[in-house]
């Protein structure tokens, strides 16, 4: 199982494709550190403007911190594409190929290729997201520095104190990986269905969008359906930014104001990459490869 | 010596289409089993359930002896195949796609052994060289050269010599007997080009729209001895039922098609047709049948036949 998962990951790295994600990540979160870097005071000033009437800010609201959230807002709803990218593929690029008939007439089993193939697009769902750690946080922490996070949320502010945030970030960014494999899951099952990969990674990215838009619409009905949607839990991973307080308002630092609802979105993410991963594999051990 | 591959009652069907109709057939140890019909008979249906790359709807298969579907890994460590057209991974090198199968079947191999399969299907002066920059003769030698990497003992090829030019054939031809009388390898050979099966194959099966026609020794098959006459008649049941209870009775082969076959030596075809007329039998024709090429023609008669290749 070991030298399969080896030479799966050969295949995926070997692929000039599988760059394009990695590239993909580091120019735009590039761009946005530079433009932060370059005008980023205006723009902290325009986004606070309203918080600054009443309140008086001290230190530096624009620090590493803040510019990881900002990026993680910004591209966490995009990575979902470059993940379908190679997820969608799996199955369906070898089919298209024609070595998938190759590879099945070695001493392996279905089940091995399936198991492989999930954990070496899980592999790379991984990498991508450490990637986008290490540039999103640690390059920002060195160019920006650190201080107190301050986010604002719909109706507050929350305040995080400097040596309370880290740990929030390694919570996000492991929220993220599930997010990203349910993702990756989804693209994975499609593949198997299909005999050319642009189908399915189209399919997911339609998925995703489709799903995504119902998620963030405030219509009543669309609401009764938002919590049977994974998107919508996908964007769990902005409770870690939250605290809880006590009755006089002081924030309680290493808390969370929702664990609840981080741990059900989670479980719910698991269930989704149970079941997509699942159904993927029963379809694959019935299914008749004529290509 | 157990066969071996035994297949029994194999049938696929894709919705109403029968591709493969109650086949069976036991593949000798040792033999080049050339595997003959017409495009779309079934032969890729067939290769392909026999890989358990389809399930078939009924029918048993067994290799080395094992059921293929409780054995399938066991069975496949011993078993090189190339599936119609061999496409290997473009971006990779043929040493590297070489490499990747070789690990997939538990090899750990080295440099010279890679080298030396490379070698003996003639690539060695291109293993650095992206697959996606050969040719459609060099990709089928290279698919070649990963079926045979694991060295196994049966090797199964579903039309090999596809996009080859002459002398790629004749290479691929010399390696198929080499493999077979030199390493003792079973060979099960599928193509639609009777040429190519005539000048290797040691057993035939020809197979037309999903059924068996015949599966025999090529010896049999080609042997003077046991040469294929075929009768028509006036009337072909009263001739049945006359010759069945004359002393050619051992020599009629049934169900055959629409008219008569027996099986005889070419020697006996005059004294043959000097008892039709004393049994009062009204001939139409009367033709032995010598070169694959007449018998298939001869057994496939009512399939349309423009898929097939005859000339040499």
């Amino acid at each position: 199982m070991f030298t399969l998962l080896q030479v799966e990951l050969y295949k995926i790295f070997k692929r000039p494709r599988t760059y394009i994600a990695f590239i993909a990540i580091a120019g735009l979160i590039g761009i946005i550190q530079l433009g932060l870097k370059l005008d980023g005071d205006a723009y902290i000033n325009f986004v606070m403007s309203n918080a600054e009437q009443s309140f008086t800010f001290d230190g530096k609201l624009l620090n590493g911190y803040l510019v990881c959230y900002i990026i993680l807002q910004l591209l966490l709803v995009h990575v979902p594409l470059l993940i379908a990218l190679i997820a969608a593929d799996m199955i369906s690029g070898e089919a298209n190929m024609g070595t998938l008939r190759l590879m099945l007439t070695q001493p392996v089993s279905r089940f091995e290729i399936m198991m492989v193939k999930f954990t070496a697009a899980a592999i790379y769902t991984l990498l991508l997201l450490v990637w986008m750690a290490v540039l999103a946080l640690f390059v920002s922490m060195g160019l920006f520095g650190t201080d107190d996070l301050i986010i604002q949320k719909t109706r507050y502010l929350v305040q995080l104190s400097n040596d309370d945030v880290f740990w929030r970030y390694i919570g996000a960014f492991g929220f993220a990986l599930l997010a990203m494999l349910t993702v990756a899951a989804l693209g994975f099952l499609l593949s198997v269905f299909a005999e050319n990969s642009i189908g399915p990674i189209v399919a997911t990215i339609s998925i995703i969008i489709f799903f995504t838009i119902l998620s963030t619409m405030s219509i009543p009905i669309f609401q009764k359906i938002q919590p049977y949607l994974f998107t919508t839990h996908m964007v769990a991973w902005k409770e870690f930014f939250d605290l809880k307080v006590n009755a006089d308002n002081t924030a309680l630092k290493g808390t969370l104001q929702n664990k609840s609802q981080i741990i059900q979105s989670a479980w719910i993410l698991v269930a989704h990459i149970v079941l997509f991963v699942g159904v993927a594999m029963f379809v694959f051990k019935r299914k008749d490869i004529l290509t | 010596m157990e066969p071996i591959i035994q297949v029994q009652n194999l049938s696929k069907q894709f919705g109403n289409i029968a591709a493969v109709n109650n086949l069976s057939f036991e593949v000798p140890t040792g033999a080049i089993y050339g595997f003959l019909g017409q495009n779309g008979a079934g032969k890729s249906t067939t290769i392909r359930m026999l890989l358990s790359l389809i399930t078939p709807t009924d029918g048993n298969i067994r290799i080395f002896g094992m059921p293929l579907q409780q054995h399938r890994k066991e069975i496949f460590k011993n078993v090189g195949a190339i599936i119609e057209r061999p496409d290997l991974y473009g971006y990779l090198s043929a040493y590297d796609n070489l490499k990747m199968f070789a690990k997939l079947n538990g090899m750990q191999p080295t440099h010279q052994q890679l080298m030396n399969q490379l070698d003996q299907v003639g690539l060695a002066d291109r293993a650095k060289n992206k697959v996606k920059t050969f040719s459609q003769g060099m990709k089928q030698r290279l698919g070649i050269g990963i079926a045979l990497i694991h060295n196994p003992s049966l090797i199964i090829l579903d039309e090999p010599t596809n996009g080859l030019d002459p002398q790629g054939i004749a290479d691929i031809r010399r390696l198929i007997i080499q493999l077979s009388k030199e390493q003792q390898k079973t060979v099960l050979l599928s193509s639609h080009l009777l040429n190519e099966i005539e000048q290797m194959a040691t057993h035939i099966l020809i197979i037309d729209k999903g059924k068996k026609i015949i599966a025999d020794s090529a010896k049999a098959l080609f042997n003077p001895a046991e040469t294929m006459v075929e009768m028509a008649t006036t009337d072909n049941i009263t001739a049945l039922a006359i010759l069945k209870n004359s002393k050619w009775q051992s020599a009629i082969q049934l169900n055959r098609g629409p008219n008569i076959f027996l099986k005889m030596h070419y020697n006996q075809i005059p004294a043959f047709n000097s008892d039709l007329f004393h049994l009062n039998i009204q001939l139409v024709m009367l033709q032995p049948r010598h070169s694959l090429e007449d018998y298939f023609l001869q057994v496939t008669a009512n399939s349309p036949s423009d898929t097939l290749i005859l000339n040499h």
